[in-house]
Formats: C-alpha cells, sequence, structure tokens
C-alpha cells in the first residue's frame, strides 16, 4: 500500500485522502519511509522537517474528521527548494553564507502552501544560490539523478526534480531563472513548469536576478503541475512585480485537446549545437501534434543565438548586486579573520560563496563598472527587447512554441564542473523564455540511447499557461511516456 | 594676487526627511528618537528574499517639493540601485534614483543686497535613508537600523551660489519652502535637513570652473557659511601658494570651523547604479499632478510679495517675515488687527525672533495683543524702549497691554512744561556737557538726553526731549 501511495499522482492522492480511504499522516508516513529509503543514494535534501510533516498531517486528518472543507492540497507530502523562505526552518540557499540561517518569516508561497494544509516533507538541494546547471554546486552536498546514479539531476533545482523522480515529494517547488526548473526536470523525466514572470509571488524567494526570477511546481504529471500552479497564482502586494493572472483557471480546458491549436518550431531550437537525438524526439512529438489536430510549423526567432550573452550579463548583473547584503554584518556567515571592516567584508565573502557564485558576482560587477554598462549591461538590455519582439512577431501567428529543453540529456557527475563555459551553453533553449517573461513547460517526450530521459519544451504567450497545459496533457495521455 | 581676485562657485546638494509615517519601502515607523532597532523589519532590514513596495505618499510629498520650488516633473521615472558596502546600509545598495529624477529644472529666489537672485534646481530625487551607526565606548561600532528606509529627498542646486551668505540665504528659502508645504520638519539639528557643499574656486572673469571639493557634516545653516569662508580661503592659498586642488570629500568640524580630508576621488566608489529591477516605473498622471499642486498653500514669495505691496514692508522684512511659516501666520493674524503694520512687522522682527531665539515655536502672546502694543508705539503712548519691555512682560505672562501701561504707569511722558523744566534742572546739574554743546560738539547733547531719560525712568518721549533741551540750551 505504501509503495501505491507514493505512486499516486497528487491528484489521486487528493482524492483518496477526501475519501478518507487515507489519512494525511499515512501519506506522510509514506513519503517519509520513502525519503528513509532512498536519501542515501539520491541525496535530494538539505533539511527533513519530519515533526512539523507529522504536525501539519494530523491537523489536516483533525479537520477532516470535522469533516471541515479542506482545499485539494490539504495532506499532500511536498518538497520545497532551499531558496525559498521558511519561516523557522533553516534555508541556506545551499550556501556556507546561510549555513544557519532561519527566517523569521515564510515566502509568499511557503502561505500559500501552510493555507492550503500541505504537508512540508524538508527543503531541497539546489546549486548555490540557484547558480549552476547539475547542482553540484551546493556547499552540502551532490544530488543524484533517480535515473541514472552516476548523473546530475540538472540545475539548479536538481533536488526538486530529483525527489518528485524518486517518489520522495508528491510534487516540489522550485524556482526559474533561466531553466532551472525545466532542465532539471527534463533530466530527471518529470514535468516542470516556469510560468509567466509576475504570476507567483517572489518575496521570500532569496533572489538571484530579480527580474528572471520565478517560483514554479515539479511535478509526475501535466494535470498536477496545472493543479499547484493554479493554487499559487497571486497578485501579491509584497511584491510589485506581481500581477493579476488573466486566466488562472488551468483545468477547465485542460481536456480540450490540441485540435486547431498551432505551434511553431523556430529552426534556431533546432541547430547543431543539439544533440541528434533530441531533435529528433522533439520532432516526434510534433508529429505526434500534428496527428492530433494541431497545425505544425516551422518559424523563426532570429535573435536567439544572442539571448544567451544577454541572459549571463542580466543575470549576473542583477546577482552581484542582490548577493551584496552577505556582507557578514548582520546574519550568516561571518569571517573568523576580520581585524577590520574591509576585511570582514573581503574574508567573509570569499570564505561563505562559492566558485560559481563568486565568478558570477565578478562578471556582474564588471558589466556594471563605469565604463563597461554601455557595452554590456545596456547592449544586453537591448538585445532582450530585440529577444522579446522575436517571440512577439512568432506569437502573432501561433499559439505555441516546441523546443528542446536542453542540448543533451543528463550530463555525468563531474562532467562540466571544470568548464562553466560548457555548462552555460546548456541553457541554450531555457534562458529566451526568462529574458522574455514567457511561460514555458518541460515534460518528458521520450529516451536517449541510454536510457536517459529527454524533454522537451513547450512555451506559451503571457498568461497563456492554460494553453501549454492543454496541449502538454495532450501529449501526456497519447504519448504515455 | 590677493583673495579678491577670486571668485567660489557653490552647488548645494541638500537631503530631506520626509514626514511620511511610514518608511519607502515597508510599513515601519519613522518616528524620531525611538530605541535602536524597534521600528525595523525584515524588509528594511534587508533580509534575503524581501521586497520594497514603494510607499506612495513620498512619491506625492516629492512631487510637491518639486511643484514648490517650480519644477518640471517627470511624466516617467524610475528607481536605481545604488551600490556600496557599508555597515549601516543593510542591502549594500540604496534605492535612489540616477538618470530619471521625479523632478527637475527648478529653481527659487532669494532676496540679496542687490536685489533679488534666481537659483536654478538641478533636480529633486526620492531616495532611502541609511542606517546610523553608533560607537559605543568598550562594545566597539553597533547598527541601528531603525533610520534604515526612511524616505528622503536629495534637492541639487545648479552651480550658481558665489557666496556664503547666497548659501545661507538659499537654504532658509528652500527651508521654508519646504515647510510651507508640509512636507518636512526640516530640522537640521535632528538631522532631517542635511547639506552637502560642492565649492571651487577660480580667478574672476575666468570661464572654466575650478577642481570642488565636497563638505558634508554640516548641521546648521550658520556651519554651512563658516565651513564656505574656511573652504574658500583654503582653496585660494593653495593655489596661491603653487598648489593643485584635489577633488576630494571634506569633513567640516564645527568645534574649530575648519575642514578636514575625508577621502579623496581615487578612493571614490563606482556605484555601478542600475535601475531595480524590484520596482516598477513611478508615473505621475497629469490629473494626480494638479490635484498635488492644488494641496500646496501660498508660498513664502507670494505671502512676501503682499506684505511688500499691502503692508508697505521693507523687501528684507517680508523676506524674514516669511521664511518661517508660523511668524508669517502670525504676522497675518496680528496685522490685521493693528492699525501699524511695519511697526507691528519690525517689533514681531526684533523682538519676536529673538525671544523665540529663532525657532519654530508659537508666540505665546495673543494677536490682539500683540498688535494692540504695536498701536501704543504707533500712537506714541509708549516710546519703543517701553513698547519692548511691555512684550517682553506679554511673552511671559500674556494680558492686555492697555492695562499693563496704565497699572504700571509706563505711558511716555510728553508734556511739554514739565519737560523744559526738567531739561533746565539736567542743564544745571552737567554745566559741562551744557558748555561743550553750546561750543559747537553737538555729540554732548546725547549725554544730556541720556540724563533726561534716566531722569523719566525711561519713559520720555524721545523727539521732545530733544526738543526741550535744545530750546533750554538756546536760552
Amino acid at each position: 500500500m505504501k509503495q501505491d501511495i507514493i505512486k499516486m499522482s497528487v491528484k489521486t492522492l487528493s482524492r483518496c485522502l477526501e475519501t478518507k480511504e487515507l489519512s494525511a499522516l499515512e501519506a506522510a508516513d509514506a513519503y517519509l519511509e520513502q525519503i528513509e529509503k532512498k536519501e542515501a543514494e539520491i541525496g535530494a535534501f538539505l533539511t527533513i522537517t519530519k515533526e512539523a510533516a507529522w504536525e501539519t498531517a494530523k491537523q489536516v486528518d483533525a479537520k477532516r474528521m470535522k469533516n471541515e472543507p479542506l482545499p485539494p492540497l490539504a495532506g499532500i507530502p511536498a518538497g520545497i527548494k532551499d531558496n525559498i523562505c521558511t519561516k523557522g526552518i533553516p534555508t541556506t540557499c545551499a550556501s556556507r553564507m546561510l549555513e544557519h540561517f532561519i527566517p523569521p518569516y515564510d515566502a509568499a508561497v511557503m502561505e500559500q502552501m501552510k493555507a492550503s494544509g500541505v504537508v512540508m516533507l524538508g527543503k531541497l538541494n539546489m546549486d548555490e544560490f540557484a547558480m549552476g546547471s547539475t547542482t553540484e554546486h551546493s556547499y552540502f552536498k551532490e544530488t543524484h539523478n533517480p535515473r541514472d546514479l552516476s548523473r546530475v539531476p540538472g540545475g539548479s533545482s536538481g533536488g526538486a526534480a530529483a525527489a518528485v523522480a524518486a517518489y520522495e515529494a508528491a510534487f516540489s517547488l522550485g524556482s526559474d531563472t533561466g531553466g532551472s526548473i525545466r532542465q532539471p526536470a527534463a533530466f530527471c523525466g518529470v514535468v516542470g513548469m516556469k510560468p509567466t514572470y509576475g504570476t507567483v509571488s517572489r518575496y521570500g524567494l532569496v533572489a538571484f536576478a530579480s527580474s528572471l526570477d520565478q517560483i514554479g511546481p515539479l511535478t509526475r504529471t501535466v494535470e498536477d503541475n496545472a493543479l499547484i500552479l493554479q493554487s499559487i497564482i497571486s497578485q501579491d502586494q509584497r511584491d510589485t512585480t506581481s500581477l493579476a493572472h488573466p486566466n488562472p483557471d488551468f483545468l477547465a480546458g485542460l481536456e480540450k485537446g490540441v485540435q486547431g491549436l498551432r505551434i511553431a518550431l523556430p529552426k534556431e531550437y533546432f541547430a547543431p549545437g543539439i544533440d541528434p537525438e533530441i531533435r529528433q524526439a522533439v520532432k516526434k512529438a510534433a508529429a505526434s501534434f500534428e496527428k492530433m489536430g494541431a497545425k505544425v510549423g516551422e518559424a523563426s526567432l532570429p535573435t536567439l543565438e544572442y539571448a544567451l550573452p544577454a541572459y549571463y550579463v542580466i543575470s549576473s548583473a542583477e546577482a552581484s548586486s542582490n548577493l551584496s547584503r552577505f556582507d557578514g554584518v548582520r546574519y550568516g556567515y561571518r569571517s573568523e579573520n576580520a581585524p577590520s571592516l574591509e576585511e570582514l567584508y573581503k574574508n567573509t565573502r570569499s570564505e561563505g560563496f562559492g566558485e560559481e557564485v563568486k565568478r558570477r558576482i565578478l562578471l556582474g560587477t564588471f558589466v556594471l563598472s563605469a565604463g563597461y554598462y554601455d557595452a554590456y549591461y545596456k547592449k544586453a538590455q537591448q538585445v532582450r527587447s530585440l529577444v522579446c519582439r522575436d517571440f512577439e512577431q512568432v506569437f502573432s501567428q501561433w499559439d505555441l512554441i516546441l523546443s528542446p529543453v536542453a542540448p543533451t540529456t543528463a550530463y555525468r557527475l563531474g562532467e562540466k564542473r571544470e568548464n562553466p563555459l560548457e555548462m552555460y551553453q546548456g541553457d541554450l533553449c531555457t534562458v529566451p523564455v526568462n529574458i522574455a517573461g514567457l511561460p514555458a513547460l518541460s515534460m518528458p517526450c521520450g529516451f536517449d540511447r541510454e536510457g536517459l530521459p529527454i524533454g522537451m519544451q513547450i512555451i506559451g504567450k503571457h498568461f497563456r499557461e492554460d494553453l501549454i497545459y492543454q496541449a502538454a496533457q495532450a501529449f501526456e495521455k497519447e504519448a504515455a511516456i | 594676487m590677493s583673495i579678491q581676485e577670486y571668485e567660489m562657485i557653490i552647488g548645494l546638494e541638500v537631503h530631506v526627511e520626509l514626514k511620511t509615517k511610514t518608511k519607502i519601502f515597508c510599513g515601519c515607523s519613522t518616528e524620531f528618537g525611538a530605541e535602536p532597532n524597534t521600528q525595523c523589519c525584515p524588509v528594511c532590514m534587508g533580509m534575503p528574499g524581501t521586497l520594497p513596495v514603494l510607499n506612495e505618499q513620498v512619491v506625492h510629498f516629492a512631487v510637491k517639493a518639486g511643484l514648490a520650488t517650480n519644477c518640471e516633473i517627470a511624466y516617467i521615472s524610475k528607481q536605481d540601485r545604488k551600490n556600496y558596502f557599508y555597515p549601516d546600509l543593510p542591502k549594500a545598495y540604496q534605492i535612489s534614483q540616477y538618470d530619471l529624477p521625479l523632478c527637475h529644472h527648478g529653481w527659487l529666489e532669494i532676496e540679496q543686497d542687490q536685489g533679488v537672485k534666481r537659483i536654478g534646481i538641478t533636480r529633486i530625487h526620492i531616495e532611502e535613508d541609511a542606517g546610523k551607526l553608533v560607537h559605543v565606548e568598550g562594545k566597539g561600532t553597533l547598527v541601528d537600523c531603525n533610520r534604515c528606509g526612511v524616505p528622503l529627498i536629495e534637492i541639487v542646486s545648479e552651480p550658481e551660489i558665489t557666496s556664503g551668505e547666497e548659501a545661507k540665504a538659499y537654504l532658509q528659502k528652500l527651508r521654508a519652502i519646504l515647510l510651507y508645504t508640509g512636507i518636512s520638519d526640516v530640522r537640521m539639528n535632528e538631522g532631517s535637513m542635511r547639506c552637502d557643499v560642492n565649492l571651487s574656486v577660480r580667478k574672476k572673469g575666468e570661464k572654466k570652473l575650478g577642481t570642488r571639493t565636497e563638505m558634508k557634516n554640516l548641521n546648521s545653516i550658520q556651519n554651512v557659511g563658516k565651513a564656505i569662508e574656511f573652504e574658500f580661503n583654503r582653496q585660494v592659498q593653495v593655489l596661491e601658494s603653487g598648489g593643485q586642488i584635489i577633488q576630494e570629500t571634506r569633513r567640516f568640524d564645527a568645534a574649530n570651523g575648519k575642514t578636514f580630508s575625508m577621502r579623496s576621488k581615487e578612493n571614490a566608489n563606482d556605484y555601478r547604479y542600475f535601475p531595480d529591477p524590484d520596482l516598477a516605473p513611478i508615473k505621475i498622471s497629469k490629473a494626480l499632478r494638479t490635484s498635488l499642486a492644488s494641496d500646496i498653500p501660498q508660498l513664502p514669495d507670494a505671502r512676501k510679495a503682499v506684505y511688500m505691496e499691502q503692508y508697505g514692508l521693507s523687501a528684507y522684512a517680508a523676506e524674514q517675515i516669511t521664511c518661517q511659516r508660523s511668524m508669517a501666520d502670525y504676522f497675518e493674524q496680528t496685522v490685521s488687527l493693528c492699525h501699524y503694520p511695519k511697526i507691528c512687522a519690525n517689533l514681531l522682527l526684533s523682538e519676536g525672533l529673538r525671544l523665540s531665539s529663532g525657532e519654530e515655536d508659537s508666540i505665546p502672546i495673543q494677536p490682539g495683543h500683540f498688535a494692540a502694543a504695536a498701536d501704543l508705539l504707533g500712537e506714541e503712548i509708549i516710546n519703543s524702549s517701553t513698547c519692548r519691555k511691555v512684550i517682553q512682560i506679554l511673552w511671559k505672562e500674556d494680558q492686555d497691554p492697555k492695562a499693563l501701561v496704565e497699572r504700571e504707569h509706563l505711558a511716555q511722558i510728553q508734556d511739554k512744561s514739565l519737560l523744559e523744566a526738567m531739561a533746565k534742572e539736567v542743564i544745571a546739574a552737567y554745566p559741562q556737557a551744557a558748555e561743550s554743546y553750546r561750543q559747537g560738539k553737538t555729540a554732548a547733547l546725547q549725554s544730556l538726553i541720556g540724563q533726561m531719560m534716566k531722569q523719566t525712568q525711561g519713559k520720555g518721549h524721545p523727539e521732545k526731549i530733544r526738543e526741550a533741551l535744545e530750546q533750554a540750551l538756546q536760552q
């Protein structure tokens, strides 16, 4: 039975809880047992909040026994990426800098999770401050890909993707600045959504690049994903970049199919840099959409190749400023070796941050410096406008864009560790979406010759998550992967 | 070469704390003087994951400041991050405005001996204040975050000020305008108004600006004047002795009236300004602009014009009265009950200003009583020194001055025969003074007048005493 519980979709589990076939405590126990069994080989969690999980589960059960009305997510066990602030529970961003940091407040999404009665199992591993694509940049531990333990789970939400793939959580929340939800979802063979910028409040998400960061769900099914995202949409007064979502119901049209939908395959997304097997798998998915009644055709995003360098300039610039607050003065790591104020700053930051974070801070500081601002930061913002315009043009004729998520399947552990540029190249397909603030979903569409999952990306217009889910649902049913 | 051949060019940067109830990006109180770190929250402490939400009233207040100083108001402006490390700056960046300030291209006018001078205002922008560092013996340096996120406007003048007097007049006028608009307490001693001075010198007639220095830590208008005087002399001396001015920040030490080097430009920060991605652009609609403009009361210059035209006050007197709103309000209440507006104004400026020691406190005399005192002087029932005395008495214990004058027999002595008799007695008592007056030393008359005043216990009519003495001396 316990194996059955963890294999259930969120939707099925929710129904079992509602009909009292199962209790929230049983569900929590099933997952905690799985965590105990699998964590040694997966390493998805940085903190496991067993006691708190039991506590929440008991509360949900008590309410259920009294027949109080409960939200659909009540009693569902989930994991949270460790850059989302959790009141009273360490939130480390997988950094030595925040090793002992316990926020006195919840992120907006955590408030929603709590209000929904979600049972939090723990905090999930990630690349330090969400910078990286392998989760190897965590200060604390490596996370292994449940599909092949010798491989990385992707990143930066590697723990979030691995936990869901390894049945250590019914769903998880990750964050995506340049592909950090979608790429690990692809590497681990789960469904990950980066919603339209402004859909989910960023309040309490430790900022990496404020103009690009979005929180989103990772799940094992498309429907679960729609259900979770729907429950965390909010225009939050505390986040002035959050917006009222004009189409907030993702479930109503979920089963409508793709008949008549226009799906574009921009040729730049199928360039030689992408593994032929992946190109083939995505094209096969396109054919399947066509078979189901969609109109599929080629399109072009001419400025796509500039999105990657623009992304690294903008995200690093914002990060260099966002991460300045970690100075050892008020909270977090402080160097023991601090005879003067200047040394306190220098040594705290040199010792507290890992290599990748320091690389980005240096890059970001450089591109904002006097004399370089125009050539880098300003230029990158101009590229950003051009990329947005390209997408707008395509979307004037098409409803959705279909592309690969990453140029390759999951890397071997250590493969990219010494070569950051190669790692950055892996973000080619995902960053343009963040640059343009668009929603995009990553889901499995096949396997490579080594049996590793291949992900495809469905990109929609701003606030058309409903259409993305509609197409993804049709494909999931059709392909049965 | 001498100092007369040099002129100074001054630009002022004034920071003003806005009188909003809550901080610029969170709901914490802005009240001054609370226990350290009791008025802060995760947002103004810059805790990870927190986000700023702009307090709209800050924008409204800043726009009012702009409208009151004849600025153009930007239809769209944005907020930028100014990045630097310092323990009083929790986020390690200050949210400010860089290239698109809320207000720009304004001016205000100051009254100078040569007439009215217009000083340009380059820009007014909004920003957040930093915290305070408190140095405690034995404990080292402690950080108080209460002030973190208190809203400020920075008002930058054009480099058009050419003397310490002009700088003081500019600050006084700016202070008056801001007080009138009610957006700030503008108290320099509490730090709700702070001034940085940029000063350079050049030989008169030269077009090119010299290298400037920036002076900080100026906590009173008087100190601004002193710092300018010192710095002007210092720079001229450096140049005269063949040296060069270094672009640097200098600190003014009020204790000895000197400025000291804090840091030179080589050590200056590169602030790496860039648009704050957490905050949307600020848009000011025409409707909002109009409604804020309608909320601005009559400003000092407008009142000044009325006082000059309607009451015949001098430009100087009108300027002095209007530069304090409470003073101007009091003047208006008093003058409407008084028959001698000029006397009323002069009394207010001499006695009122002296007794209130320049503070904004209200004057503890009913306007009707003050007006009556001015009338007593105007109608020559009492003389001016008695009138000053009366005001002093009223200041301590407010009462009807007419009754006071009667009760205390303060009315001036005007009776001609009485004064003539007195004059004869005085001349008889001081024959030497009388003699030297007769020999043409007219100054001797003053001492005789003084003796007469003594005899009348200060109540004599000064003109009539003089007349009586002159007549008696001719006999």
